[in-house]
């Protein structure tokens, strides 16, 4: 099979625009998170897109325009793309999409009839207009298109895109996860289901967590064929080594109590990368702060890791930036490569009080990884949905 | 409604709209192609949604294909206010 490299990473999150600035904030302990929500506040969209490419994207879409113009001139990609343009693919998911653009032409609809309707509407809020747009963009000719699957579609995006460059149906693809529904219906229904905290606060796998905060942002990843990207003289970040995909098939929201499906899906990733629980030096924990994930996927995580699940820090980016939907799997694979490029765990802010059976090591406070020398510097990021669905990746730094 | 539709106020909403789609005022004439002004299918759309309303004239698919130039499109809401 071939192998998998990461050349470009771009982040806009709710602590600033850049993956770089995710990382080193996060790592400093600082939280995007304020009166309960998480925007993200420093973005602007006529940044990077024209006037005319604004009103053609919901948000969604224009954050993952910026994401991917950052992790793209990583790559070095700007101008002239290194492979055929139709070598080249772009796989983004998103949990629902252009819910902004639904609402407010919904409301034009009740209000001044379907004349009133926006001819974009429909273009703006499907799923697949991230990947639509990015490679419009781009000049992308290859496989393209939106993976759904809720909180987990970010991760389950970049496993189809590092499956689409294996199995040799492309060369390269730009690949990650787009939200944004800070909007009332999205507010309106986590709250009905009594899934985002009453307190505001994200406090991942502390006793008193009580459900997650709502965020937005993207992540986008350049991923391409190892030996491709090592002729062309690119800078590898990373390396996707594994890629793990189950369902609960269990209940619409609540997770497998035992943590079943997503410690199939952990073990699949591992599998899949050729390595060993005990070969893991951190594991970015998909941590949304709701009272059943954080006990289901402690479960999961002993169930995969068995005495090892004791001895790596494990650390949930949600504790900084809230939970970003469908882009959370791929903003917190960028967070990951990140931490293991700098050898460090970023914390789980906010952690204080053990709850019992969460008894793993959360990382409450920042440290350096342990990594001996001959080690591997692998990680896991796993990320989970409603609908029951379960990504992990592994992932490396050389 | 027709006696209150004058060319110049089509004018002013069609070059009102067309900015709001993102085009350069500085190439606003009668004589601009959609094309120059990079105009498409989809802003076309909008524009007939914007007629509706504020002329009451529905502008729909044969209508819209044989237009070019923004004069034509204001000419051909004129002609049917």
């Amino acid at each position: 099979m071939r192998e998998v490299v990461v050349t470009g990473v771009g982040a806009v999150t709710p602590l600033g625009v850049g993956a770089r600035t995710l990382h080193e904030r996060w790592t400093a302990g600082a939280s995007g998170i304020a009166g309960g929500e998480a925007p993200c506040a420093d973005f602007d969209p006529l940044d990077t897109l024209t006037r005319k490419e604004a009103r053609r994207a919901d948000r969604f879409s224009q954050l993952a325009v910026a994401a991917a113009a950052e992790a793209v001139a990583e790559a070095g990609w700007e101008g002239e793309l290194p492979y055929a343009p139709d070598r080249v693919g772009c796989i983004i998911g998103t949990g629902i999409g252009g819910l902004g653009t639904f609402e407010s032409n919904h409301e034009e609809l009740l209000g001044r009839g379907p004349g009133a309707v926006s001819p974009l509407s429909v273009p703006l809020m499907m799923g697949n207009a991230g990947a639509g747009t990015l490679a419009m963009r781009h000049g992308l000719l290859g496989p393209c298109f939106g993976v759904v699957s809720a909180c987990a579609a970010g991760a389950n995006a970049i496993g189809a895109a590092a499956r689409t460059i294996q199995v040799g149906d492309a060369d390269a693809v730009l690949t990650g996860g787009s939200e944004a529904v800070l909007t009332p219906l999205a507010r309106a229904s986590f709250a009905a289901l009594d899934a985002v905290s009453k307190s505001g606060e994200s406090r991942p796998f502390d006793a008193r967590r009580d459900g997650f905060v709502m965020g937005e942002g993207a992540g986008v990843l350049v991923l391409e064929e190892a030996d491709a990207a090592r002729a062309r003289g690119a800078q590898i970040l990373g390396y996707v080594r594994g890629y793990g995909a189950t369902c609960d098939a269990h209940h619409l929201t609540a997770p497998d109590p035992q943590g079943a499906g997503a410690a199939r899906a952990i073990l699949a990733a591992l599998a899949d990368a050729g390595v060993d629980a005990g070969d893991l030096v951190y594991v970015n924990a998909h941590g949304t702060s709701t009272p059943l994930n954080d006990r289901s996927e402690t479960l999961a995580l002993k169930t995969a890791l068995g005495a090892d699940a004791y001895g790596v820090p494990v650390s949930s980016t949600k504790s900084a930036i809230g939970h970003l939907l469908g882009a959370a799997g791929a903003v917190e694979a960028i967070a990951t490569l990140l931490a293991l490029r700098d050898h460090v765990a970023p914390p789980t802010l906010g952690w204080e009080e053990e709850d019992e059976g969460l008894d793993l090591d959360y990382v409450p406070t920042a440290r350096p990884l342990a990594i001996e020398d001959g080690d591997r510097v692998l990680g896991l990021s796993n990320s989970f949905g409603f609908g029951g669905h379960n990504a992990a990746l592994v992932l490396e730094v050389v | 409604m027709s006696t209150t539709v004058t060319s110049e106020r089509v004018e002013q909403v069609v070059y009102k709209a067309l900015e709001s789609f993102g085009a350069d005022p500085a190439e606003f004439s009668r004589e601009a192609t959609f094309e120059q002004l990079d105009v498409d299918s989809l802003d076309l759309a909008e524009l007939s949604q914007i007629a509706e309303e504020e002329f009451g004239v529905p502008l729909k698919g044969e209508d819209v294909k044989g237009i070019r130039t923004v004069g034509d499109a204001i000419d051909l809401i004129v002609s049917r206010a």
